[in-house]
């Protein structure tokens, strides 16, 4: 009490004669921030802030829950898994798999059949899955040379590129490393009974990298010509910007099981169309047991089909909800007042009364 | 110790029986060799001067009669600068105490700061990157961490050099006059200053360099020092120059003569040297130097040669930093520090043992994978690149595992906590609570490490002088004779306007007013030529003429009156004389060899012939004076016990009966007491006397131990005169604050030098002891009594505890009246036999179940003992205070030592960690600003642990989905910037800022301190569940957005932006809602270093080199990302809300009510309604 008293003359002395106070002594100069009296809000969790902030994040998280849930079920997806079916029969052992689809000679023409599930709407994107291929996997992040794709005049700069980095007599690879090396390079041809499903392979990259990281005039040069193929060759002749594969390829995926657009079909779907897909089952993943799918997907405004963050949102919803619904029942049965000292430990002491 | 001190020589006196056959040598009489410390308190010099002294005693010992070695000595020529810098390489003069130059600074800087542990381990991870098979990261990223601290240092550093550097400039460009050839003195800039240079300083001008004192303006050879930037004494010294160099300054101004003198010291009290002039040798002591800092006042010139310039002057050699003490969270921090490290260790070598697994498993398939491509077929011959088998490349990836997670242990907190104890000393500093308007001093932060420890504090020790009391000493009564004058009738200035003297047409009167007793004035007056009345006269006489007080006349705005100041070192002999004048014996002047006292009105001139010093050994002091009257008289005065020993007990046995049991009464008021005693010297006593002080003072060595042997000899068979009580009033606020640190749970020492009786009665007046306590005494001069006693109190403690366990569970001593509390009294004497033996654990086993402990007459370094007795056997953090050097052995001692800035200098001050200008500033400095330092320093550090954590959690959990091959999401600028600028400065601000409770609610429920004493903010549980939240947050920040994005076409740059803002969200709200007050500067740093980091992210996804290139944007386009940091946010904090909630409703801590209690009671105080809860709740308190 005497205290408050105390600082309370300080402060009315403070505004009132501290021109006079300042010249006869040398007390540290008031003001709010030197004193630490800022004015602050002190927000206290009273029940009644507790419990209505679970429900508010309950009554915001369950709708974001169920329209995600349903923008989830809104997208169709149509996923075909190719890798071993397109096979040759003999193909059994990995050995045997491995020698088919490093025979650049053989015939890998591969024809699936799918069967549309539900009716898609255009733009319907066609992506190639991955899975257990570690695009993430240091050594091969690592290795690629910005400055060589972005810049005609710097074929030269293969840095990090090992071991992917000149040719064996020692010319500069454009691109270079491994990522570009390994290029994907299955490719698929769409048709419905007879008619052709066009799909269009422009602008499935980044703008941003189009124009920025890839060089509209550097121009692959001893690509893909040592004794290991890792993947597509380039046309020469192309211009990096626009070998929108590569660009789409060099983006590497974050996890090892990864989707990568190949293009889009432009028009809608009909349930029950049965969609006669003629691949060429050129990429080995049969060394790491990788597979390979391929997918016909629509696009909600969360992206590709995921019920989880619909989940997500009502089940953390629903915990606040229940939250609320335990404290307001904890309140009840055990309340207490707020801030009175009979709980203070000294006072709830029976040995100190 | 003070032995050094020689005794006063008398001038040649014509009427003296036996005049000296030479000029007198003349040594000190006043020099500063004992502590300014109240003279007859019982307190020996400090400890740092003691061991110097010490050693140089032994020395003495064992070379008596050696003369200073040539070897050791330094040789000064006269006036001759140039021989004496031929040979020796004396320091110039001038001075550099800024560290660097523009060309040293960078190394030097580099250097001292890789002193530090923290940047060591900066330096060792970025050079660790620097191997090209473990490049983590690019060489700019991984330095910036480094650099950025360095860069952060070396500014502060460079600032604060640069002002160093402008204050030498400054003080090395002052002038000085010397003297030239041609005995002119001439003006020359101080760093031209050289050993052996001769000069003249005038009154106020400041020394340049230590010189020994060759003539002054005074004939007898005396000047008056002041030493306030040496050791902010503002007192007086008195230095005198020899006769011998006297007689030849400055008439002709040449000088020769030859000065050895020691080696360059820092005992700024110990002078030991010879002069050789005139083919005669003198010896120098520390009367004869005065030391650069100083400056001289009425003294209107000074005369000295250079012994010690620049850098070796004792200053210089002083100055050293503020001690460094560590607190006990930073080692408690350490300890946790050791568990992170475990940890990183243990997720390095989870990564490298899973990568090894990994390898061997896949081991078929490497050769031809595309994203292992083991072989190089580039070159023609196909080797491996870049593996070198799997062991190799698991010792490697444990390696780079250190590199990316090093951040688990957070470096950057030990810059952070030095920013936020900057922040908070600003605010200590600042505080207007902490100001003293009488003297005029701020709180000061020494020492910038230990802000916390000042919320966990234990035990005090307070001194009791100065530091409880004010030192301001004002006489308050007297016993002449057997005759007690306290009843304390008189009036100030006594019947009418006070004493004063008549000096030519001037009125001078004494500074200070003193109350008088009345009959004692009467009878002084109109007493006749009673016994009673020469008695008394005596008495006074004694007052006046025993002590060491220089008088200085004031002009007053009125030029016919002036004022009379006594300067002296002890406030008691201030009192002394300044009661002396008011009873009409004023001293008016004081020269070396004569006193002028007005005595009744008649101005009397007094022959000073000795003067015995007072030392701590003796704990007495004497002169020798010759009177009017031709008789020659010995006056002491001294402590009672060190006085009755050399009383003549059969000369008057009823009086020194009545005054001691008058001594008894005075001290049990809390009087300081001094007993004054004469002896009438015969003419052969006299010469004795003499003819050993000449043999004594030509000794060169240990003529301190044979002038001590001297002054014991004629100091005996004295009559008693009677004594004197000083009171020390007690400072504002004490018992108050006494009260407020009890019931913090603070248990408060008092260690004095003073008398038991004095002490218990300075116990109860401050309310320390109350009436309701059992009082153990222990002082006997046996270790068998001390045994004894100490049982006794040990098996009462244990009795009393028996009676009421409940004791124990009580958070402070003073929880029920009902309860009987114990409190120990302990004098020195007892200790000396506790202290270092056996029987300490039974003294501390007494001194804890006390809730008082008082030690009694205690030498200074018992004072550390105490302190050392309950800092060695328990965890309990210490806390000393005191304002005397005799307290700076305990301030050193204990965790922390706070300095008043009071009456008895600065030594005290100089050493402690905290300085202040009242004791009761203690309250808000450790109820206050302790509690919230400790509690913000607590949170911060345990924040800091968990927001890394969750960091490096996160980059471990992507490793799991790399092949355990290390690769980061997160682009490497941000996992670098994370600590630095993500999440640095919201701590920093929120530890200097926030504040858990009001100062009111604090001060008026000390109890909330035991929150600090508990450890409550800062434990190995807290620190377990910190780190149980930030694996959960990091798991949400994690794999909600795995999950959202697995089976996508989402690339790596992309994900590593959403981990890195919703990893920087997640941290920055855990500490949004852990913040108590949120004021502007808080919202601002945490909602603006979200922002910022959104910028940073996104102007590294703007730079098209890097890979992320327009990453975020592509993110940021799509609702998915912002529903994604939505739910992550919340779903990361929902259990750190959860348990917050349910811990402050059904569990609160005594803090989460005072906080309720602030906002839903405390807010109301105007309405009478809340004045009757307040009144409720103090009745509550007790």
């Amino acid at each position: 009490m005497n205290h408050a008293n105390n600082t309370g003359a300080t402060s009315s002395s403070g505004s009132g004669d501290a021109a006079n106070q300042r010249r006869t002594s040398r007390r540290p100069k008031y003001s709010k921030f030197t004193q630490q009296e800022l004015p602050a809000c002190k927000p206290i969790l009273t029940p009644k802030w507790v419990i209505s902030v679970f429900t508010i994040i309950g009554v915001i998280f369950i709708p974001i829950g169920v329209a995600s849930l349903l923008a989830s079920r809104d997208v169709v997806e149509v996923v075909d898994r190719y890798d071993n079916a397109c096979l040759p029969s003999n193909a059994t052992n990995k050995d045997a798999k491995i020698a088919y689809i490093q025979n650049r000679d053989t015939n890998k023409n591969c024809t699936r059949k799918i069967t549309i599930t539900k009716d898609m709407n255009q733009p319907i994107y066609v992506y190639y899955q991955l899975d257990n291929f570690y695009q993430n996997h240091r050594r091969y992040v690592k290795s690629r040379n910005d400055q060589q794709l972005r810049d005609k005049g710097k074929a030269n700069e293969t840095d990090y590129c090992d071991p992917e980095k000149t040719t064996a007599d020692g010319k500069p690879i454009v691109p270079c490393g491994l990522i570009a090396w390994s290029l994907f390079n299955d490719t698929y041809t769409f048709t419905r009974g007879s008619e052709n499903i066009t799909v269009n392979r422009k602008h499935i990259s980044w703008k941003s990298d189009r124009d920025h990281k890839f060089g509209s005039d550097v121009f692959p040069s001893n690509f893909q010509n040592g004794t290991l193929i890792g993947g597509k060759t380039l046309d020469p002749n192309v211009s990096l910007s626009q070998q929108e594969d590569l660009i789409v390829w060099m983006r590497t995926a974050a996890l090892p099981t990864f989707r990568k657009l190949w293009g889009k079909i432009e028009r809608d779907l009909k349930a029950n169309d049965v969609i006669t897909i003629n691949l060429e089952n050129n990429y080995n993943t049969y060394e790491f047991n990788g597979k390979k799918k391929l997918v016909l997907s629509t696009a909600s405004w969360l992206g590709g089909k995921n019920d989880f963050l619909g989940l997500a949102y009502l089940s953390v919803g629903g915990l606040c909800f229940f939250l609320a619904l335990l404290f307001t029942l904890l309140y009840l049965i055990k309340p207490r007042k707020l801030g009175d000292p009979s709980y203070l430990s000294w006072n709830r002491n029976p040995a100190g009364r | 110790m003070a032995s050094e001190r020689p005794l006063l020589n008398p001038p040649p006196l014509s009427d003296l029986p036996s005049p000296l056959p030479e000029p007198p040598i003349r040594p000190d009489p006043t020099a500063p060799a004992h502590r300014p410390t109240p003279s007859f308190s019982l307190d020996p010099p400090d400890p740092f001067r003691r061991q110097t002294n010490g050693a140089s005693d032994r020395l003495v010992a064992s070379n008596r009669e050696r003369e200073l070695a040539e070897i050791d000595a330094r040789v000064i020529y006269l006036n001759d600068p140039r021989r004496t810098n031929e040979r020796a390489g004396f320091a110039g003069n001038s001075i550099r105490t800024s560290k660097y130059s523009i060309l040293t600074f960078l190394p030097r800087n580099l250097f001292e700061q890789f002193h530090r542990l923290a940047y060591v381990y900066f330096l060792a991870i970025a050079v660790l990157n620097q191997l090209p098979q473990l490049a983590v990261f690019g060489r700019g990223a991984s330095l910036l961490p480094l650099a950025f601290v360095l860069f952060v240092t070396a500014l502060k550093d460079a600032y604060e050099d640069f002002r160093r550097h402008r204050s030498d400039r400054l003080e090395n460009n002052r002038t000085v006059h010397t003297l030239n050839g041609s005995g002119q003195f001439v003006p020359k800039r101080w760093k031209d200053l050289k050993v052996g240079e001769v000069f003249r300083v005038s009154s106020s001008e400041t020394l340049p360099a230590d010189m020994v004192l060759l003539a002054t303006s005074d004939p007898t050879g005396v000047a008056y020092v002041q030493t306030i930037n040496l050791d902010g004494e503002t007192n007086l010294k008195t230095r005198y120059a020899r006769q011998e160099t006297l007689s030849k300054m400055p008439q002709n101004g040449t000088i020769n003569g030859v000065i050895r003198c020691e080696r360059p010291n820092r005992n700024i009290y110990g002078f030991h040297a010879n002069l050789e002039v005139d083919g005669k040798r003198v010896s120098l002591g520390p009367a004869n130097i005065v030391l650069r800092g100083c400056e001289f006042k009425n003294t209107a010139w000074a005369v000295g040669v250079v012994v010690y310039a620049g850098k070796e002057t004792k200053v210089m050699l002083n100055s050293s930093g503020a001690p460094s003490k560590r607190s006990r969270l930073e080692t408690h921090m350490n300890r946790e520090t050791l568990i992170l490290s475990v940890m990183l260790i243990v997720l390095c070598s989870v990564v490298a043992i899973l990568n090894g697994i990994w390898l061997v498993v896949h081991k078929s398939k490497l050769t031809d994978t595309q994203y292992f491509r083991l072989k190089d077929y580039s070159t023609g011959v196909t080797k491996n690149y870049n593996y070198y088998g799997v062991a190799m490349t698991v010792f490697i990836i444990f390696l780079m595992a250190v590199i990316v997670f090093q951040i688990m242990i957070p470096i950057s907190l030990y810059i952070s906590m030095e920013l936020v104890r900057l922040g908070q000393a600003y605010f200590m500093a600042r505080d207007s609570n902490l100001y003293d308007e009488s003297s005029k001093s701020k709180f000061h932060c020494r020492a910038l490490n230990i802000n916390e420890d000042l919320g966990q504090i234990k035990y005090v020790f307070s001194d009791k002088t100065g530091t409880l009391t004010e030192n301001k000493m004002e006489f308050q009564c007297a016993t002449i004779c057997g005759v007690d004058y306290s009843a304390g009738t008189g009036s100030l200035y006594g019947e009418d306007t006070g004493y004063s003297v008549v000096v030519g047409d001037q009125l001078w009167r004494p500074k200070m007013p003193v109350n008088t007793d009345s009959d004692l004035v009467r009878l002084l007056r109109d007493g006749g030529a009673t016994e009673e009345r020469k008695w008394t006269y005596e008495f006074f006489l004694a007052l006046a003429t025993c002590n060491t007080i220089v008088p200085l006349v004031l002009d007053t705005l009125d030029p016919k009156q002036k004022l009379i100041d006594y300067q002296g070192e002890s406030p008691d002999e201030q009192a002394l004389v300044y009661a002396a004048a008011a009873y009409g014996f004023v001293l008016v002047e004081r020269t070396s060899g004569h006193i002028v006292i007005d005595v009744l009105g008649e101005r009397q001139r007094f022959d000073l012939l000795g003067l015995h010093e007072f030392d701590s050994d003796r704990k007495r002091m004497s002169v020798i004076v010759g009177c009017p009257d031709k008789t020659v008289k010995l006056f002491v005065k001294g402590a009672d016990s060190s006085m009755f020993s050399i009383i003549n007990r059969a000369l008057d046995p009823e009086v020194i009966r009545l005054t001691e049991s008058h001594l008894h009464s005075y001290s049990s008021l809390g009087l300081r007491t001094l007993v004054i005693g004469m002896r009438n010297l015969s003419q052969e006593d006299f010469d004795e006397w003499q003819s050993a002080y000449e043999h004594a003072s030509t000794a060169v060595f240990g003529r301190g131990n044979l002038l001590r042997a001297m002054a014991s000899q004629i100091e005996s068979n004295v009559s008693i005169l009677g004594a004197s009580g000083i009171e020390d009033k007690l400072q504002k606020g004490v018992p108050e604050a006494i009260e407020s640190l009890r019931q913090a749970g603070i248990r408060v020492w008092v260690l004095t030098g003073d008398k038991q009786e004095t002490a218990i009665s300075i116990g109860y007046s401050c309310k320390l002891l109350t009436n309701d306590m059992t009082q153990i005494v222990i002082n006997h001069n046996t270790i068998d009594a001390c045994k004894k006693s100490l049982e006794d109190a040990v098996a009462m403690a244990s009795k009393l505890k028996a009676i009421s366990p409940a004791v124990e569970n009580a958070v402070s001593a003073v929880g029920s009246p009902r309860r009987i509390s114990l409190a120990l009294v302990i004098d020195g004497n007892s200790l000396v036999y506790i202290l270092d033996t056996q029987l300490e654990e039974q003294l501390f086993k007494v001194a804890i179940a006390c809730d008082v402990v008082l030690c009694c007459r205690v030498a200074p370094l018992q004072k550390a003992g105490i302190v050392a007795l309950i800092k060695n056997r328990t965890d309990d953090m210490t806390l000393a205070i005191g304002d005397g050097a005799n307290d700076v052995s305990m301030i050193q001692m204990a965790d922390v030592g706070i300095g008043i800035s009071g009456q008895e200098g600065r030594q005290a001050v100089m050493a402690s960690d905290f300085s202040m200008g009242q004791f009761r500033f203690l309250v808000p400095l450790l109820l206050v600003h302790g509690h919230w330092n400790y509690q913000r320093m607590g949170y911060m550090i345990l924040y800091n642990f968990y927001k890394n954590a969750a960091f490096v959690f996160v980059l471990f959990w992507y490793v799991l989905y790399t092949a355990y091959t290390l690769t980061t999401a997160v682009t490497e600028w941000s996992s670098m910037l994370y600590s630095v600028l993500y999440t640095a400065l919201p701590t920093i601000v929120v530890a200097i800022f926030d504040k858990d409770l009001s100062r009111r609610t604090l001060l008026k429920y000390p109890k909330l301190y035991g929150s600090g004493q508990r450890e409550e903010r800062y434990n190995t549980k807290l620190f377990v569940f910190c780190m149980m939240e930030s694996v959960w947050q990091s798991l949400v920040v994690f794999y909600i957005p795995y999950f959202v994005y697995k089976h996508s076409t989402i690339d790596m740059s992309s994900l590593g932006d959403i981990w890195t803002v919703a990893a920087v969200i997640v941290v920055n709200c855990h500490l949004a809602l852990d913040v108590v007050r949120w004021n502007w500067v808080i919202h601002a740093f945490i909602w603006g270093t979200i922002l910022a980091t959104a910028i940073c992210v996104v102007v590294l996804d703007s730079i098209w080199f890097l890979p992320g290139y327009w990453a975020i944007y592509h993110v940021m386009g799509s609702g998915l990302f912002w529903a994604l940091l939505l739910i992550t946010t919340v779903a990361a904090l929902v259990p750190h809300f959860v348990t917050k909630v349910f811990g402050e409703y059904f569990m609160p801590d005594d803090i989460q009510i005072g906080r309720e209690h602030e906002k839903f009671w405390g807010g109301s105080i105007q309405t009478p309604r809340s004045e009757i809860q307040m009144r409720t709740l103090s009745r509550h308190q007790h």
